[in-house]
């Protein structure tokens, strides 16, 4: 086939999009939607990156913290939360071997994030609304700096996204737990608690123990969905509160902004957030470890109890572990520093490397192993975990907190590698293991910009961590423009590495396009012909 | 004496010791993974050891930094210490006031800064003329932030600060409006 006949209809036209049934559509849906946010991400990431070398001209102050603003939003709702809960929304019924509760509703979830992150992504574009994600108190309703109708859209459009979400939380354990039209009484409770972890804490006490009712991976996502759902919660707490202040304003009333306590604000704040960056992304990113190597190798996980038993630790640990990005506020108890912000947070080295060590034991047992795609990012996503997490550890005590908060360390080497290398490396090794299943059998057009997507990607995460990095320990701080050129050469150096993540991404985004072609992609988003309910087609 | 640059520097070598190792881990991993080898597994022993491994170093981490960094019992305990001298700094409408054009700071003394806010969240640091950080903290709106510090050797730094406050904010700095003397034998 020549280019262009592959260009519109995939490699060797393997890909036929009227042969995928309502699950499968739902779930590339969810992918296509995905990655064009994190492209966009990607843009705005190198837009910014280029800025902090030598200033772009279109671009002036007040745009580039609007573009940080919305950067890592569209990160982690529009790209992140899209292509994990399309996946989620797929592999819950194909591990219980029953149908998705609600195709709709999963639906909806796509819709509201989509529709969501493309409304507060252009109310910060149109408004340059700018306080950042973390909205410190009273910063989003400083109406002397921003706008308040642009305010209020972005925060509309966060709440749209947050409501997908809770859609989400629901679709997972109603499919857990009910019973589908004509099957025989579900254990409802007994799913939820074998999900939960509850029958887990009762083996270890119990002499005789119970069987668990679910799978390792889909206990993972439960417990991950735990989190999604108190922080949905929070964060549309959060945004009520901010839009309350929003619409007084509108109205012509200015209310008074110290009737909320900054630091109060602060703890509820990061509370709510540390139950995505510290609770359902470790527990999602190890179950997904866990699920991929039971894949790759058709073996058993090694230490499965003991692995079951880490997630529902990690799940506790994402509760209490908020301090740690308080070590700086000084008005912060130092008995909740120290408690929760050193040593508990110090357990997620504990439960990351438990995770980090079982992953690859299993990997091992099932050698010799061919180094196919999803092998070597599922590597490249343990590599980045390996690496962000004590960085993390390290941020997180007292003395290094004093010399390292908002720093670029802390920005590089942890954040970046984490959510980069760590957790989009998981999900590209998912997607190139899912996407035979999800296309029926679409042939991937280049091995070679797989490859080339994999090393570009994983040496431009890390140079950019690592350059990042080296600049926050000589002072650079993160959320600052220098303009006199103090940390230039660290920041030529991150820029080309982010350069790589870029080509990283348009080399994969290619490749996609190729495979399924440009009519697929379109048919993808096409209502299914085919009535069934089944994950993929039955097999003639 | 410890400060700042020396105890970066024992992280630099730390952590970039801790990479090298990492990348060579996984580097052999993927290699021999693709290799024939022995069967029988990884042996629980090695399992349960580096679980081990894991919680020493977690543990010991902030043992050892409470024991050796010398400003994190003058912070945690800095409610019971007289300080010798306090300096108190007001932020509003992204401006440091500050009680003189420049603070003048004996060596070896203990200083108290006291920085508050009117409005927003601002952060609070002191940065040396080559950009390296001594020290940061944040200051938030309606509490009082304090930090007690003790510095060791002579030096000029500036005062930035290390939170966004908006837009507006993005030029707080204030350069070498802190000056730290030392008299007699112990100047450098």
């Amino acid at each position: 086939m020549n280019f262009v006949a592959t260009l519109i209809h995939g490699e060797q036209q393997a890909f036929n999009p009227a042969s995928l049934t309502r699950m499968q559509k739902m779930t590339l849906r969810f992918v296509v939607i995905g990655l064009v946010y994190y492209g966009l991400a990607v843009i705005e990431g190198t837009i910014m990156r280029v800025h902090e070398v030598v200033p772009v001209p279109t671009v002036e102050p007040q745009q580039f913290f609007a573009i940080l603003t919305a950067h890592p939003l569209v990160g982690i709702f529009g790209s992140t939360y899209s292509i994990v809960f399309g996946a989620f929304l797929f592999l819950v019924p194909f591990l219980m071997k029953k149908p998705l509760w609600s195709i709709t509703l999963a639906n909806w979830t796509c819709a509201l994030l989509a529709i969501g992150t493309l409304t507060f992504w252009s109310a910060g574009f149109v408004s340059e609304y700018a306080p950042l994600y973390t909205l410190y108190w009273p910063l989003p309703a400083d109406f002397t700096q921003f706008s308040v109708w642009g305010g209020t859209f972005f925060i509309v459009g966060i709440a749209l996204v947050m409501v997908g979400t809770v859609f989400f939380v629901v679709n997972i354990f109603k499919t857990i737990t009910y019973t589908p039209a004509g099957w025989e009484k579900q254990p409802a409770g007994a799913l939820l608690g074998s999900a939960l972890g509850v029958t887990a804490v009762r083996n270890f006490f119990a002499r005789k123990k119970t069987e668990h009712l679910v799978p390792l991976p889909v206990a993972a996502i439960a417990r991950g969905t735990v989190d999604t759902a108190l922080n949905s919660a929070v964060i549309l707490f959060t945004g009520v509160l901010i839009l309350v202040y929003m619409v007084a304003a509108l109205l012509g009333h200015d209310l008074r902004r110290s009737a909320i306590d900054a630091l109060l604000y602060k703890n509820w704040f990061w509370w709510g957030l540390d139950l995505i960056a510290d609770g359902l992304v470790l527990i999602f990113v190890a179950g997904t470890w866990y699920l991929l190597a039971t894949l790759i190798t058709g073996k058993k996980l090694f230490m499965e109890n003991i692995a079951r038993a880490a997630l529902l630790v990690e799940l506790v640990v994402s509760w209490t572990v908020w301090s740690h990005h308080l070590l700086s506020d000084q008005a912060q108890p130092a008995v909740l520093k120290v408690v929760s912000g050193e040593m508990v947070t110090a357990f997620e080295l504990i439960t990351q490397g438990l995770a980090f060590f079982i992953t690859l034991a299993t990997l091992w047992s099932a050698r010799p192993l061919k180094m196919t795609h999803p092998l070597k990012f599922l590597l490249g996503g343990l590599l980045g975990f390996a690496l962000a997490v004590p960085a993390g550890i390290m941020q997180a005590d007292v003395g290094l907190n004093r010399i390292l908060h908002n720093t670029q360390w802390v920005i590089g080497p942890h954040v970046h590698v984490a959510i980069l290398v760590g957790l989009t490396m998981t999900l590209y090794s998912a997607i190139y293991y899912l996407l035979p299943v999800l296309t029926n059998g679409a042939k991937l057009y280049s091995d070679k910009l797989a490859t080339f997507h994999f090393w570009a990607h994983l040496l431009g995460g890390i140079g950019m961590g690592a350059f990042m990095g080296m600049a926050g320990l000589n002072g650079m701080l993160r959320r600052t423009l220098y303009v006199n050129g103090e940390f230039t050469p660290y920041m030529i150096l991150a820029a080309l590495s982010g350069a790589l993540l870029l080509l990283a991404f348009l080399a994969f985004f290619f490749n996609v396009v190729m495979t399924v072609g440009v009519k697929g992609v379109v048919g993808i988003f096409r209502p299914s012909r085919l009535e069934t309910a089944e994950l993929v087609p039955a097999q003639p | 004496m410890v400060d700042s640059r020396m105890v970066l520097m024992g992280q630099t070598i730390a952590y970039t010791l801790y990479v090298l190792a990492i990348l060579a881990l996984m580097g052999w991993f993927a290699y021999r993974v693709t290799r024939e080898g022995k069967t029988g597994g990884v042996r629980p022993a090695l399992f349960w050891s580096f679980f081990g491994f894991l919680v020493v170093i977690g543990v010991s981490l902030h043992i050892i930094t409470y024991n050796t960094i010398p400003w994190v019992p003058l912070d945690l305990k800095r409610g019971t210490i007289q300080a010798d001298t306090v300096v108190s700094i007001n932020v509003a409408r992204h401006q440091f006031q500050l009680p003189a054009d420049r603070i003048v700071i004996r060596c070896h003394e203990k200083v108290l800064f006291r920085v508050t806010s009117s409005d927003l969240t601002y952060g609070f640091g002191l940065f040396r003329s080559d950009n390296s950080m001594v020290f940061q903290m944040q200051v938030l709106p309606g509490h009082d932030n304090d930090i007690l510090w003790r510095f060791d050797r002579p030096g000029v730094y500036s005062i930035r600060s290390t939170e966004y406050s908006g837009p507006a904010g993005r030029d707080m700095t204030l350069k070498d409006a802190v000056e730290v003397t030392c008299a007699g034998a112990d100047g450098q």
